[in-house]
């Protein structure tokens, strides 16, 4: 089972051979060859290789647990290459085989120890079946499934009550042959029929709890279950996932890890050419490409716009990138009737003859996203190899020369993997087309002011609240640039900012004559003893530079600390890679900077009954 | 049943990729006694390897017998063809 969407190296044994003595180049080497087709073997060497020498990741490793009913050890070096291949560490911890569950009660165990940041509940479809036989009745069977659902849930409180960290459950594996055949739902004692209706509890019950899923069911019934699980191997060894999967298991978990951490690609790029209709427009006209009903290549390129289309409507911005000239590759867009793909669901639509790492840095930089979010989508292997040579942190799938499998190809590779998705992600192409709309409009007013007055801004503010958490997550883990701390939360560490009475977190909307923006600033800020209320978190989306905002934001972080009783509030600036452009913005705002850091790191106190709201064309409402 | 050296080869391979030590030289006689860290675990990567090599599959029965590197060529042998 490969990681197809990966391009293989020739030279790979080498290349283990040759990482480099230094740390740090060893890290980076490694994450390359992550990011190549590995296989079981390969995975491994690569982990073994990496745990004999000192390497230096770029941050702190995550620590993730493992809880699982039978043997998961050889899954594990997979998840931290899998990790690698994302730029992160992971560090993995298995408790005594069997023993998870004493070791969860025992504040002194080896689990409590290690302190996890996450947890992975690995539990195997025997285990969970043990109960069931096929002679069962209805009740019998229905209350076997209440009993092993509720002891899954049972496990994930106490581990949310002990390491208030993210949990991932993994979805039983079908592995069951079935006893009846097609019908076998009707057997209530099946213990395939059970899976089922377990997998299907697990979903409800993990909404509820805030818990998310690993779906190796679904994987496995694209994939083939025998590709997943081997009866020889469980008798053998009691693995239930086969060592063959193990790569793209661990890149699963990795996924999720990464998601937590907000590293999750955000934009498609669009080759056009052989990418997105058959042909060469600017040879073959508007009339001799495959594109739609017709051919069965025009079709197949069809379904696959259609499916870049879905991504958008679900918060993916597409963009184009393509060697043509401009007025040729727009051409099918505007004129062509079988084109899925218009005009106006590119966000950014780039065609010239500049080389495509320029043109893939343009757009990253219109979009005012990083290069790590993008996925350039591509036909042609020279461009493919040339985009990963100059930037290899955009993800460049091996789309190969079949457009029927794009669709797959980029599915299965898992860039936009996403936990849960919100009212930002369904408005996301709305929400850039407004821009260009604002940044057309910003063209023709005459001065700054008349721009913003112009723009009728609306600020609606509100504390948070648990519709908001999802939005509230993914923004203080995304957010990079405009981000004074950098501080990350979970969920539960949100949550548990809701439900402290020391403590404000406000998320704030921004409204104008083009849209509505979507909440684009976070702010968290805590009293302490001496009557001082801390901003632990002020970040906004870069989106809204230059509105604003900043100065009303201050209003209100002013009032939240009155409310409180604070006579001062204490900004901190924390320096990391990305953060360089708000180091001078408590500053600007009024705060008087004690003792800047060897780092550049300071902290700024402003008092807040001296504060006077500074005149913005911005109207502030509670929402 | 003659073994083909081809396989020798790949076997090689494989033992230096999972083990790491490109010193590791395999005869029909060599045993998980003689190569340090080759334990049951090592033992199934090892065998899936040439599954996957070989596109075969050993049933429980073929796994049971292997004793040494020989028994291994030997039912890759049978197998592959």
């Amino acid at each position: 089972m490969e990681l197809h969407w990966l391009p293989s190296l020739p030279d790979w044994r080498e290349a283990l051979r040759a990482l480099p003595e230094d740390p740090a180049a060893a890290w980076h080497a490694a994450e390359a060859l992550a990011r190549t087709r590995l296989d079981f073997v390969r995975t491994n060497a690569l982990d073994t290789a990496l745990r004999g020498r000192p390497v230096e990741p770029p941050a702190h490793p995550l620590r993730l647990a493992v809880l699982g009913s039978c043997t998961t050890t050889h899954l594990l070096p997979a998840i931290r290459i899998g990790g690698l291949r994302r730029g992160l560490a992971i560090e993995v911890f298995e408790p005594m085989f069997g023993g998870w569950r004493q070791e969860l009660a025992d504040p002194a165990s080896a689990l409590h120890g290690f302190a996890p940041g996450a947890i992975l509940f690995s539990l195997d479809a025997h285990h969970v079946t043990a109960g069931l036989r096929a002679d069962m009745d209805d009740a019998a069977a229905e209350a076997e499934l209440t009993a092993v659902s509720e002891r899954i849930r049972s496990g994930w409180r106490e581990a949310r009550a002990a390491f208030r960290c993210p949990i991932l459950q993994q979805a039983i594996l079908p592995i069951h042959p079935p006893l009846l055949g097609c019908n076998e739902h009707r057997l209530p004692g099946s213990r395939a029929g059970f899976v089922t209706r377990l997998n299907a509890v697990l979903r409800t019950m993990a909404d509820a709890e805030g818990v998310d899923i690993l779906a190796v069911d679904t994987r496995a019934a694209r994939d083939g279950v025998a590709r997943w699980h081997d009866p020889g191997l469980w008798h053998r060894a009691k693995q239930e996932i086969a060592l063959p999967a193990a790569p793209l298991f661990g890149d699963l978990v990795a996924r999720w890890l990464a998601a937590l951490q907000g590293k999750s690609f955000k934009c498609l790029v669009l080759d056009l050419d052989n990418t997105l209709w058959g042909g060469v427009i600017g040879d073959d006209g508007i009339e001799g490409i495959a594109i739609g009903q017709g051919s069965p290549l025009g079709e197949a390129h069809a379904a696959f716009q259609a499916y870049a289309k879905e991504l958008s409507r679900r918060g993916v911005i597409l963009a184009v990138c393509s060697k043509n000239d401009l007025a040729n590759a727009l051409e099918p867009f505007e004129r062509h009737h079988d084109m899925v793909l218009r005009r106006d669901d590119i966000a950014c639509f780039v065609a010239n003859w500049t080389d495509k790492p320029a043109n893939l840095r343009a757009i990253a930089r219109a979009l005012n996203i990083g290069l790590d979010a993008l996925v350039f989508a591509d036909d042609n292997p020279f461009e493919r190899d040339l985009v990963r040579r100059e930037l290899p942190m955009v993800a460049v799938p091996e789309l190969g020369d079949d457009p029927a499998l794009y669709a797959s190809i980029i599915a299965e590779a898992g860039y936009f993997d996403t936990l849960s998705l919100t009212r930002e992600d369904r408005e996301r192409t709305g929400l850039y087309q407004a821009n260009q709309a604002r940044e057309a409009w910003k063209d023709t007013a005459t001065d700054l002011d008349a721009y913003l007055r112009g723009l009728e801004m609306r600020l609606v503010w509100r504390r948070f609240d648990p519709i908001g958490v999802p939005r509230i997550v993914q923004l203080i883990n995304k957010s990079n640039q405009f981000n004074l701390t950098a501080r990350r939360y979970t969920e539960p560490e949100v949550r548990a900012v809701m439900g402290d009475p020391l403590a404000f977190g406000l998320q704030l909307r921004l409204l104008d004559r083009f849209g509505d923006n979507g909440v684009i600033a976070i702010l968290i800020g805590r009293l302490a003893g001496d009557g001082d209320v801390t901003i632990d978190t002020w970040l906004m989306s870069c989106r809204v530079l230059g509105r604003q905002v900043e100065p009303v934001t201050l209003d209100l972080a002013v009032a939240q600390a009155r409310a409180l009783g604070a006579r001062r509030l204490v900004g901190v600036y924390v320096p990391t890679a990305r953060n360089g452009m708000v180091r001078e913005h408590y500053k600007t705002l009024g705060f008087s900077v004690n003792g800047v850091e060897q780092d550049g790191g300071y902290r700024a106190v402003y008092d807040v009954a001296a504060h006077e709201p500074a005149p913005t064309f911005i109207e502030t409402v509670a929402g | 049943m003659e073994v083909k050296s081809e396989i020798y080869v790949g076997l090689t391979e494989i033992f230096h990729d999972i083990f790491l030590r490109d010193t590791i030289a395999l005869t029909p006689a060599t045993t998980a006694a003689d190569v340090e860290g080759w334990d049951s675990f090592k033992q199934l990567e090892i065998v899936l390897a040439a599954e996957a090599r070989w596109g075969i599959r050993f049933s429980t029965r073929e796994l049971d017998r292997l004793a040494c590197v020989g028994d291994l060529a030997h039912a890759i042998a049978a197998k592959a063809g």
